[in-house]
């Protein structure tokens, strides 16, 4: 693979009301590392953890912000939100439980798999938030 | 999965067996095809791990190509009808993304694949 010692660092503002435009930093991301030479197999993982990641900071946040950081051992996703916070992550982590509106389940999302999906494709995921300030969703794919 | 006898299955010949027309992405008609997946989730179709994989789907909108881009899938399939508006095929064009759309309703036109011999199932945890 083509990464030496050093570390990339990509940021990315995650806009907040256009749902349909969401996914942008994914795709952006999924291209660098397809480009780096990183196998497909975990571009994938990494793509579907951050992607879900960025939908739930449309959907619950009004967007936010996508910092990537890679170096030689790991994909670092770092997507920050000053959004609502979440009350019970323990339950927030669970298949099928979801606080999203109808409208963004006519989207095909919101089903209550987000963050299961994430933790089924990160190799570690790291959740800080608070209510009423905001989400830190960290998220770590081992290269 | 077998496939007459094959373990896949060409993406023209699943185009013929659902009578499904093409929007976009010509270039992909040759593809293998392994499994399908239909759904009108997206987080379901993200839980689901395989290659070379065609979705179907009742869902148009733009989010169905982002989601296929990401899970490198590079067939989707519209049912009952459903036609995206131009956006979504400029998008998919853009993608390497193959469109088609069938007039079978999901549950027929999934019907029809499996009795075709696409049987082979994803990875559910």
């Amino acid at each position: 693979m083509g990464l030496s010692n050093s570390i990339i660092r990509q940021n990315y503002i995650i806009p907040a009301d256009d749902f349909s435009l969401a996914g942008e930093a994914s795709s952006s991301v999924k291209k660098m590392l397809n480009q780096l030479g990183v196998p497909p197999k975990t571009v994938k993982r990494v793509s579907i953890a951050m992607y879900e990641a960025e939908i739930n900071a449309v959907i619950h946040a009004g967007g936010g912000t996508a910092d990537v950081a890679i170096d030689k051992e790991k994909v670092l996703i770092t997507i920050n939100d000053e959004g609502p916070g979440i009350p019970d992550v323990e339950l927030a982590m669970k298949e099928g439980f979801s606080t999203a509106p109808d409208s963004v389940r006519e989207m095909g999302f919101g089903a209550g798999m987000g963050l299961p999906n994430i933790k089924r494709y990160a190799d570690k995921l790291d959740i800080k938030t608070e209510v009423g300030k905001g989400t830190r969703v960290q998220i770590t794919v081992l290269l | 999965m077998k496939c007459k006898g094959r373990d896949y299955m060409k993406v023209s010949e699943i185009a013929g067996i659902l009578e499904a027309e093409l929007l976009t992405g010509e270039e992909n008609l040759d593809m293998e095809v392994h499994c399908a997946c239909g759904a009108d989730l997206m987080s379901d179709v993200m839980a689901f791990v395989k290659e070379n994989v065609v979705l179907l789907t009742g869902l148009v909108n733009p989010q169905v190509v982002r989601t296929a881009e990401m899970m490198d899938i590079k067939v989707i399939v519209f049912v009952r009808g459903k036609k995206p508006d131009e956006k979504v095929i400029e998008f998919a064009k853009d993608k390497g993304i193959t469109i088609f759309i069938t007039k079978h309703p999901m549950f027929i036109a999934c019907g029809k694949l499996y009795s075709s011999g696409v049987t082979g199932r994803g990875v559910w945890d």
